[in-house]
């Protein structure tokens, strides 16, 4: 078996609601990969510093709170910024459809709304892992089409 | 994947001090595409021997839920306020079944977020990834890295649990134990293993009831043993009592000898571990033994002879 894929699940800005992203952190875990959780109300600076020292392929983001569109691209411009243009970085919470060709203009690979099985996000992953360049500032064409 | 081979840009990185390298060197070692004994043929300089009797790195161990984390997050603010560089490298188990683990010790480090010390602090979180290989010598490798490119101080924080965690404290130069009140008396017989090792305990949660009592009959246990007892102290890391005499009673505590034999014990099942999982003819002898022309007594004396 191949090493395990490091992932990042991070809670940017002032929301407190983490029950998502404990479900799609169990669920990275229980497919086999190695999950590090940042905890509530993270800055994007702080996660940025987090996804570097961890060493992690791939970042999670998390918002309830209708601010990701301020959140989300400050994490994507950071994480350039700081040289870690190959890490893959996807999105989940309250993100309205029309919010989402935003997101992935910045570099973000995928955007799960409510309702999104589970198994979707491990199908995204595996798929994300095999093109070359999915990395937030690798300016790749693709990014996965969610069904929520 | 990445980093087959010795990047040695990466590591000419890394030792100048950029976060991003060094967190991709430690993941070399840990994958084991690069091994420690490779970054030393190319950097041996780097790779001196101390010459004072000061550890550089500190195993905190003790059972889930006494506060290490916590107890952790208050010595490393201490810590950086004195200039002092402190690597963490936090422990995790590996489910068995899946292989998956979720890492949340930095969830608690808040020293961290102050931008005064940050650059003073790195936390990585470690799994322990049971079936691939074995964490007491992957960290064993990052440990001697960290130490190599300036970390002034590693700390190991490891669950007291399974022989994996164990055997990652025994490798390091020093190893606190954490107890807590209301621990119980059931758990005296458990504790004696891990106690066994500790050059220093503290009792944590010293704001809740029990715990000073609990701190005397741990110093009771010892006083009935052979040999010196280690510093006992008493903490909150949430009042933040005791927590500047934890840190300074750990900066200059000293190996008290006692556990050096367990130590030691530890080490060599490590090593031995290591020089197994690392020998050439592991595949053939595994696939020897899978297809029964080889029995585990002739492979151990294949791999003897190494």
């Amino acid at each position: 078996m191949s090493e395990p894929l490091r992932i990042v699940v991070a809670k940017p800005g002032l929301d407190g609601h983490d029950r998502g992203a404990k479900v799609v952190a169990r669920t990275l875990r229980d497919a086999g990969h190695e999950v590090i959780y940042t905890g509530l109300r993270r800055t994007a600076q702080q996660i940025v510093e987090t996804v570097r020292d961890e060493d992690a392929r791939f970042l999670g983001l998390s918002s309830l709170s209708g601010a990701h569109n301020h959140l989300f691209p400050k994490v994507c411009e950071l994480l350039v910024k700081e040289g870690l243009d190959d890490v893959i970085v996807f999105g989940g919470g309250i993100i309205p459809f029309e919010d989402r060709d935003i997101l992935f203009s910045c570099g973000m690979k995928a955007i799960f709304g409510p309702g999104t099985p589970t198994a979707e996000i491990l199908d995204f992953i595996v798929e994300a892992c095999e093109i070359s360049d999915a990395g937030v500032g690798q300016n790749g064409e693709w990014h996965w089409e969610s069904t929520a | 994947m990445r980093g087959e081979s010795l990047d040695l840009q990466l590591v000419s990185d890394a030792i100048k001090g950029n976060r991003r390298a060094i967190a991709r060197v430690l993941s070399s070692l840990e994958n084991r595409s690069v091994t420690l004994a490779q970054i030393k043929t190319e950097f041996s300089s780097i790779f001196v021997e101390s010459n004072t009797d000061s550890w550089s790195s500190i195993a905190v161990t003790g059972a889930p839920g006494v506060g290490k984390s916590c107890l952790i997050d208050k010595i490393l603010i201490d810590w950086s306020s004195k200039g002092i560089k402190t690597a963490l490298l936090a422990i995790d188990p590996s489910s068995p079944r899946t292989g998956g683990a979720l890492l949340g010790d930095r969830v608690r480090i808040t020293a961290i977020d102050n931008e005064e010390y940050k650059d003073l602090i790195y936390i990585r979180s470690i799994a322990t990834r049971k079936s691939s290989g074995s964490a007491p010598l992957i960290v064993s490798d990052m440990v001697e890295f960290l130490s190599a490119i300036g970390w002034d101080r590693v700390i190991i924080e490891t669950v007291g649990s399974g022989q994996s965690e164990v055997r990652c404290a025994a490798i390091t130069d020093r190893i606190v134990v954490v107890e807590g009140p209301a621990r119980g008396d059931g758990v005296q017989a458990e504790k004696a293993g891990l106690l066994e090792l500790a050059d220093a305990v503290i009792v944590n949660k010293s704001d809740i009831s029990g715990a000073s009592q609990h701190a005397s009959e741990i110093r009771e246990s010892f006083e009935l043993g052979l040999g010196q007892t280690p510093p006992i102290i008493l903490t909150s890391a949430i009042s933040g009592e005791g927590i500047d005499v934890a840190s300074s009673v750990l900066l200059e505590l000293e190996d008290t000898g006692r556990s050096k034999r367990a130590k030691w014990r530890e080490r060599l099942l490590a090593e031995y571990e290591r020089k197994i999982l690392e020998s050439d003819k592991l595949e053939e002898i595994l696939e020897n033994l899978a297809i029964g022309s080889m029995s585990i007594e002739d492979a151990l004396k294949v791999l003897g002879d190494d």
